[in-house]
């Protein structure tokens, strides 16, 4: 992490590096970070495939995957417009090193209980539910497509965890020993969503963008409504948080993930079919 | 939430508007609110609906293949109940 490592000119400064300034940079990192939030869970969702209750419930966590997935296609392409190095989708997805990935901790996470995925999807779904409702009007118009597409995909994804969250919360004292367990274990990443960064100062300023910050009333709003119906409690505030994805800081699992997320890619560099 | 604690549904989905709900399968889900969106997923990924209708498969009464012959086969002879004898105009699809 010494200062003036090139991570190819999309890298917003970490705590010891050199602020990276020009429109260009903190439009991309932007819209990365957009882009890799919504990758990174669609490729910890598809992991539930044959691992959920029951195959409806694997059908329903594939389609929320999806749907991030193809959001997450449009931003990245973008991404790559703006960045202009003629990096696509594919290289912007397969190509990129984990400290260029700009995804908050919460969606590198390995997957936990049933329960605890759901508190994640509560979580995100409502964030993003937030984040996208105020991106419709932005400045660079395929994120406001985007944004007017994707509100309606994240309805249904908080919806989801609503309904499970409210059946496994008030269910029998296992589900609500569990589903309580699962919002203590994803608490520490929640904050993270809210906090402000570099890119997103920028992108705010420009009309490209919303602050995270101004997003997190209406999330916990949100969210504590559903587990007050839920009979839970929201956990308290955790000793630690964690911080750092918006500058491609990452935890340990994040490496484990993009091996599994590239491996094909990179080991038949441009193969077709 | 073993698997056998989980009812069976059965689906109908609507195609589009003016057209009626048709049997499209079964799942499994906890609760009718469940079923529903199990059914969202399941069967109306490639915009195959505008509505859907789930009943417990335990509500429905059904008729055995024991009472085939006697509830079915005495319709086969009776040709002058299908409208065959009258002209269809050609724009009316769906009669």
């Amino acid at each position: 992490m010494s200062a003036g490592h090139d991570y190819s000119g999309v890298t917003v400064a970490g705590p010891r590096e050199r602020p990276v300034t020009d429109p260009t940079s903190l439009h991309t990192a932007y819209l990365l970070s957009l882009g890799d939030d919504a990758l990174v869970y669609a490729q910890r969702l598809g992991e539930w495939m044959t691992h959920a209750p029951q195959i409806e419930e694997d059908m329903a966590l594939g389609n929320v995957g999806l749907d991030l997935l193809g959001q997450a296609r449009a931003l990245l392409t973008r991404a790559g417009e703006v960045e202009g190095r003629g990096r696509d989708e594919d290289a912007m997805a397969m190509l990129r090193d984990e400290r260029e990935f700009r995804n908050v901790h919460l969606v590198e996470q390995p997957r936990g209980d049933f329960g605890q995925e759901m508190a994640r999807l509560l979580w995100f779904a409502s964030y993003q539910h937030e984040l996208y409702t105020a991106l419709v009007s932005s400045a660079d118009e395929t994120v406001a497509g985007v944004a007017q597409k994707a509100v309606k995909e994240v309805d249904y994804h908080r919806d989801h965890a609503t309904q499970w969250v409210l059946r496994l919360g008030d269910g029998t004292p296992t589900s609500h020993a569990r589903m309580q367990a699962g919002l203590e274990a994803v608490h520490p990443y929640v904050a993270e969503l809210g906090e402000d960064f570099a890119a997103a100062r920028w992108a705010a300023e420009h009309g490209v963008g919303v602050l995270p910050s101004t997003l997190s009333d209406g999330v916990n709003a949100y969210v504590a409504d559903v587990l007050e119906q839920a009979t839970l409690s929201m956990p308290d505030e955790p000793r630690w948080r964690a911080r750092g994805g918006r500058e491609g800081v990452h935890s340990e699992a994040m490496g484990y993930l993009l091996a599994e997320l590239q491996h094909v890619a990179r080991s038949h560099p441009g193969a077709t079919w | 939430m073993t698997q056998a604690g989980w009812p069976l549904w059965e689906v109908f989905v609507r195609p589009r508007r003016g057209l009626s709900h048709g049997h499209v399968g079964s799942l499994h889900a906890p609760d009718a609110q469940m079923a529903l969106r199990n059914a969202r997923d399941v069967y109306t990924r490639r915009q195959e609906g505008v509505s859907i209708w789930v009943v417990a498969s335990a509500d429905i009464t059904a008729s055995s293949p024991e009472e085939r012959d006697s509830f079915f086969d005495p319709a086969a002879d009776k040709v002058y109940r299908h409208p065959t004898f009258y002209e269809v105009p050609e724009d009316v699809e769906y009669l």
